[in-house]
């Protein structure tokens, strides 16, 4: 990150450093003030709340470690995770896949091109919960388009089957999601210097191996930064979930976060219990991040 | 690829073009379909529509607009929380963005850690302690702030702001320093420089800002479902999913379809017109990521 190179101070203004320092503080202090009473503040009361035995009516005192425990326990528990995981796998990439063809498809700039960018963004203008309503009236065995073709299969729904539910949301976030991965894949390609390419043509490099040799390894900060947020918010995968599948059929289609807010509001409405599982999927993100930042960055020194 | 092509014929180059065209028409139409399928179904004839049952025309928009207090409540709550995160993010990260450009304090470096760290904390885990915590503040539950409404608008404009304080960091940054220091020569206090200078060099990060925080506000779902316990306060995504499971022995897709649409046009109008500005807001994002 950036924030290491601090603002060199000229000899001259020296004599004012402490009321410069004052009206950075100033100007700091509504953010400052919002992240300690929106964010810390709350991060801190999920910690004491997951140790305590806090339902609906209110706290009812501390318990460590039950709601953990109970949490664990769950019969959806490792299935929810289990799930997720599957899930984030498959999400990943293909979305890091299809974006990364895409972005090369349209790279050099054309009208055409210019038009195929801006079809593939629009889908990520729409509000997921929209596109998942969506998605849901184009999966109706009742009104959607493909009715016909799957009734002729032996589908008579898309959600009917857990693997269809999978692949259903998994298309609708291929539909919503491709086009803001493509543009930030897009981004990368374009710091590539054209000389490169160039230069490897001349030699009477194939274009396989100019993707291999050129494009790949100088694309990696990009690709890095693509997996990082797309693992993280597919293993945060809720909205889809709730409103495409409502988790259906049979459980199958339960993330983990689906799962904290069953118990905090459904099955158990035990907001403990909710916290507690949160605290779990805090910790989980916070290592599974250390160890991509580990991975992918490790290998950028190779 | 380019001066190999050069060499070709026309019609060799026609021959290697057209499975391209074909491809790549392929894929927008796969892109553009399901908007495209919404739009036209909403006013179709279909079967289960209350609204629409027969013929084409406006029905489904009509069962919409009368839903339960009418759509306009909920668009109403919808424009309110969409303006207030705006107005708040736009606030914030313009002070915030000015201060860690411009200014070296004390505890910079860590309270600029402690923005980017909102990112790695899941929205879902920290909405649970949020209900709790914004009840003692009066910003949700029974009797809150304009109906909880304002603590909605907070708690996006939170989640916005990683983004949207170092979009405008990056932005104050590329400003030259000659501008700001001609300026406090001239007699402005530093607010008085950022108020008649600073703003006007940072208006397209400002406008970045300020589409990414419309865009995530307007289509929100997830923050007004844990937030709030009246319908009658919900945004129009939340009225929305909550509209389809009330009818939900027979669903009626058509209203469902015209409430996409409803929603969705702003957004699409939105992006269409300020499609470089959004693009923008991903370079830089990624420039430095």
């Amino acid at each position: 990150m950036s924030s290491a190179a601090a603002t060199p101070v000229k000899p001259k203004k020296r004599l004012s450093i402490q009321r410069r320092n004052l009206r950075g503080w100033g100007y700091a202090s509504p953010v400052a003030a919002v992240v300690l009473v929106f964010f810390v503040g709350p991060l801190v009361l999920m910690m004491y709340m997951s140790g305590t035995d806090w339902k609906m009516a209110g706290n009812q005192g501390t318990n460590f470690p039950d709601n953990f425990k109970d949490v664990v326990s769950q019969r959806q528990f490792w299935p929810s995770i289990l799930f997720t995981l599957k899930y984030t796998v498959i999400a990943t990439v293909l979305l890091i896949g299809l974006g990364l063809a895409l972005a090369m498809l349209v790279q050099e700039s054309s009208r055409w091109r210019g038009f195929l960018r801006t079809a593939f963004l629009i889908p990520t203008s729409v509000g997921l919960a929209s596109a998942s309503l969506l998605f849901y009236a184009l999966y109706s065995p009742a009104v959607g388009p493909f009715k016909g073709i799957l009734a002729k299969f032996g589908v008579d729904a898309i959600l009917g089957t857990s693997w269809g539910a999978l692949i259903g949301t998994v298309f609708l976030i291929v539909w919503r999601y491709t086009g803001f991965y493509m543009l930030l894949l897009l981004v990368g390609l374009q710091g590539i210097s054209g000389d490169l390419y160039e230069a490897a043509r001349i030699d009477g490099a194939s274009s396989g191996q100019i993707f291999r040799k050129i494009t790949f390894p100088l694309l990696r900060p990009s690709l890095a930064l693509c997996i990082i947020m797309c693992v993280t918010g597919s293993l945060l995968a809720f909205d889809q979930f709730y409103i495409l599948t409502k988790g259906a059929p049979d459980n199958s289609t339960i993330t983990v976060v689906y799962l904290l807010y069953k118990l905090a509001f459904e099955t158990k409405k035990h907001l403990g219990m909710g916290a507690a599982l949160g605290v779990i999927i805090l910790i989980a993100l916070v290592l599974i991040n250390i160890f991509q930042l580990k991975v992918l960055r490790g290998d950028e020194d190779e | 690829m380019s001066k190999k092509l050069v060499k070709r014929s026309p019609m060799a180059q026609f021959a290697i073009r057209t499975p391209y065209y074909v491809l790549t028409l392929g894929l927008a139409i796969i892109f553009m379909y399901p908007l495209l399928w919404t739009a036209i179904k909403s006013f179709a004839p279909q079967g289960g529509s209350i609204g629409q049952p027969e013929g084409w025309g406006v029905g489904n928009y009509e069962t919409l607009f009368n839903y339960q207090a009418g759509i306009w409540v909920y668009l109403k709550n919808s424009l309110l929380i969409t303006i207030l995160c705006v107005v708040f993010t736009l606030v914030l990260s313009t002070l915030g963005g000015y201060a860690f450009a411009r200014f070296s304090f004390p505890g910079k470096n860590l309270l600029f850690l402690l923005v980017l760290s909102i990112l790695m904390v899941p929205y879902a885990t920290l909405l649970l302690p949020l209900i709790i915590w914004l009840k003692n503040l009066h910003l949700a539950g029974a009797g809150a702030i304009l109906g909880g409404r304002l603590g909605v608008a907070i708690v996006l404009a939170v989640f916005q702001l990683p983004f949207a304080v170092y979009m405008m960091r990056i932005s104050f940054e590329a400003i030259p320093k000659e501008i700001e220091e001609a300026a406090l020569i001239d007699g402005c206090g530093s607010l008085g420089a950022l108020l008649r200078i600073m703003l006007y060099a940072v208006k397209p990060g400002l406008i970045t800002v300020g589409i990414f925080a419309f865009l995530a506000a307007w289509n929100d779902f997830m923050v007004p479902l844990f937030l709030l316990n009246s319908g009658d306060n919900s945004p129009m995504p939340l009225a929305m999913v909550n509209m389809r499971q009330q009818v939900m022995g027979t669903i009626d897709y058509g209203v469902t379809e015209a409430g996409v649409v409803f929603l969705t046009v702003p957004c699409v109008i939105l992006f269409l017109a300020l499609q470089r500005h959004y693009v923008r807001g991903f370079m830089s994002g990624a420039l430095k990521g």
